[in-house]
């Protein structure tokens, strides 16, 4: 069979050239309407990626504008970079970065599944949606009130230690936010807290799209309801669960500026420092900015290259890709 | 055999109800406690023990908040910047979509990845602050609209959305001689209007739930939105927190946190409450909204 080909007639550079011209001509209202999202990309998005020079330089925060004074400084290479690799913090930094958000991404990445698969198996529907509007609301709260009510939570007479109390596991107050140990902790669950409702609702469309029939089948069969979980539930689930579980880990180094810096505090800094809030102390509370822009570069570096390979991983799992 | 199904059935059930009353209580909890010693009298509230119902009830803390200028000015500047910069990003982000949603647009496929990458790539914190700062954005209303003009994923959403209008009415107004601005505003905004409703109410709760622009690029009082009001509250909480306990005892038949954590409870109420009002009008459009994301990726 032969395939229908339109060979297209060879052109001339400047019949080309013409057409681009009617091109752009025909399109100018198109042009138009992109034109603030391009201004916007421009100089907010790729004026300060221009700005990440700063790593590279000896940025002196002195007379003249911006953009003079950075192409005026002292070129210093990697310097700053191997300031960092070197100097105690960068061990420290990095641990705190994994360990929070891997415990984050271990306690909150189950729970979601869980609430969907229990919403699922509700039968009153009154019940199903009063649960599920009051568990999206801290979704829609800031951090800001978020860490305010952690930390309301969690004070020396607030309702976590008066239920520690009354079930005798201690006698004094524990100071959770004082002690840097309990930190991570208090991240991890704190993001579940405010994502675990919202989450489950990709996992709740996914249940919804199984064949009601399976579980008709399997009910003649003679299986409970934990079996119909475990044999048909869950292995519908599986794609999904796959799919986010490695989208999640490719954000393994974005631990959240919020909830670090609104939960931190010079007691807990030992614990509680992420590259974010590393960045943010060395450049804008300290004014060394080129040593804060070489931090900053490195996290978006390593995070941009865990994106791109968890994409190619998912490419080769799953036949799926995100970008 | 039945015996036994229904007595699986019923430990099922059992944990099924205790799981989700649990999820139930976590998160309804914290909103309540904290409504809850708001309304408390602050001097009373110190003895602790307050759970889910005010012992002395008062509404001082809330009218301090209406007596104290600046908070009042925080809560002008959220809603300030939650009205002006909403329709604004709601009108850029649609306009964009619209035209990326046509493939004929000459250098689509490279003008698409140069919006693309900035999802996953930027300039990091500091770098920045000083665009920011040598566009002469600091302390300027601006810097609370321009910056976070667009959202690129939201824009995927309306992309989407449009991509799946039919053709042929656009075809036919095009015949009619309608230009590309003719068909945009009279038939694909109206069309639109669901999307357009979802990522609005995204735009204008993460207006009104900002801080760190607020916080970190304006200095005058009248700049500072509630939510940064609302972090320096926190942190001042926070370093008063770090005196020992037994200070804290001390000091407490005085002045210290007594009235500043009622407050503070009370702005953060003030802060929640607007998000409750709108969340029912919301939820409807978010879980399509998040599908339709969940979908395209």
């Amino acid at each position: 069979m032969e395939p229908a080909v339109t060979i297209s007639p060879q052109r001339t550079k400047t019949e080309r050239r013409r057409n681009w011209k009617t091109l752009v001509v025909e399109q100018r209202y198109l042009l138009l309407m992109l034109l603030p999202a391009l201004l916007w990309a421009i100089f907010f998005c790729y004026l300060p990626m221009a700005g990440l020079y700063m790593a590279f330089v000896n940025y002196q925060p002195s007379l003249g504008g911006f953009w003079t004074k950075l192409f005026q400084s002292e070129f210093v290479g990697m310097d700053w970079f191997q300031y960092f690799f070197r100097n105690g913090d960068f061990y420290k930094i990095m641990r705190n970065t994994i360990a929070s958000t891997m415990l984050t991404l271990v306690i909150s990445f189950p729970v979601p599944i869980l609430i969907a698969i229990a919403l699922n198996e509700v039968r009153g529907a009154l019940f199903k949606k009063t649960v599920q509007t009051v568990s999206y609301l801290p979704h829609f709260i800031s951090w800001v009130i978020a860490a305010n009510i952690i930390v309301t939570m969690l004070s020396s007479g607030g309702i976590v230690n008066d239920i520690l109390k009354w079930l005798n596991l201690t006698d004094t107050s524990i100071l959770f936010l004082q002690e840097g140990r309990y930190f991570w902790w208090i991240v991890a669950l704190g993001n579940t807290w405010k994502e675990m409702g919202y989450n489950s609702i990709i996992f709740l469309a996914a249940i919804s799209s199984i064949n009601l029939e399976l579980f008709e089948a399997a009910k003649v069969d003679g299986a409970d309801r934990f079996q119909q979980i475990r044999y048909i539930t869950l292995p519908h689930l599986k794609p999904t669960i796959v799919i986010l579980l490695i989208l999640a880990l490719g954000g393994v180094l974005n631990a959240g500026f919020d909830q670090h810096y609104l939960l931190g505090n010079g007691l807990n800094q030992d614990f509680s420092d992420v590259l974010s809030t590393y960045s943010f102390r060395y450049g804008l509370q300290n004014s060394m900015f080129s040593y804060a822009s070489a931090v900053g570069l490195f996290n978006s570096v390593v995070a941009f290259l865990m994106v791109v390979l968890v994409n190619y991983a998912s490419k080769k799992l799953n036949d799926q890709s995100l970008f | 055999m039945l015996r036994n199904a229904s007595l699986s059935d019923y430990a099922f059930n059992v944990l099924l109800y205790a799981f989700l009353s649990a999820v139930f209580v976590v998160t309804f909890y914290p909103f309540w406690n904290i409504l809850v010693v708001s309304l408390n009298d602050a001097t009373d509230s110190v003895r602790g023990g307050l759970y889910l119902w005010p012992r002395e009830f008062s509404l001082e803390s809330y009218r301090s908040i209406f007596r104290n200028d600046e908070l009042l000015l925080s809560v002008r500047v959220t809603v300030l910047r939650t009205i002006v910069g909403t329709p604004l990003t709601v009108l850029a982000i649609s306009m964009m979509a619209y035209s990326l949603s046509k493939r004929k647009l000459i250098l689509w496929r490279p003008l698409t990845l140069f919006f693309i990458f900035t999802m996953y790539f930027g300039g990091g914190l500091i770098p920045t602050y000083m665009v920011i700062k040598s566009l002469g954005l600091i302390d300027t209303f601006s810097v609370f609209i321009f910056p976070g003009l667009i959202g690129v994923f939201l824009m995927i959403l309306v992309r989407t959305y449009m991509e799946q209008l039919p053709g042929e009415l656009e075809e036919s107004a095009k015949m009619d001689g309608a230009n590309d601005l003719a068909i945009f505003a009279r038939i694909v905004l109206p069309l639109c209007v669901p999307v357009l409703a979802t990522i609005a109410l995204f735009v204008g709760i993460g207006h009104w739930n900002s801080w760190y622009d607020s916080y970190i690029y304006t200095y005058k009082p009248e700049l500072k939105t509630l939510q940064a009001v609302l972090v320096k509250i926190l942190n001042q909480f926070q370093t008063g927190a770090m005196v020992s306990e037994a200070e804290q005892l001390a000091n407490s038949s005085k002045r210290i946190p007594v009235s500043g954590e009622s407050i503070r409870m009370a702005v953060t109420m003030v802060a929640t409450i607007p998000i409750v009002m709108v969340y029912p009008f919301i939820q409807r459009y978010f879980v399509k909204g998040i599908m339709m994301g969940a979908i395209k990726s």
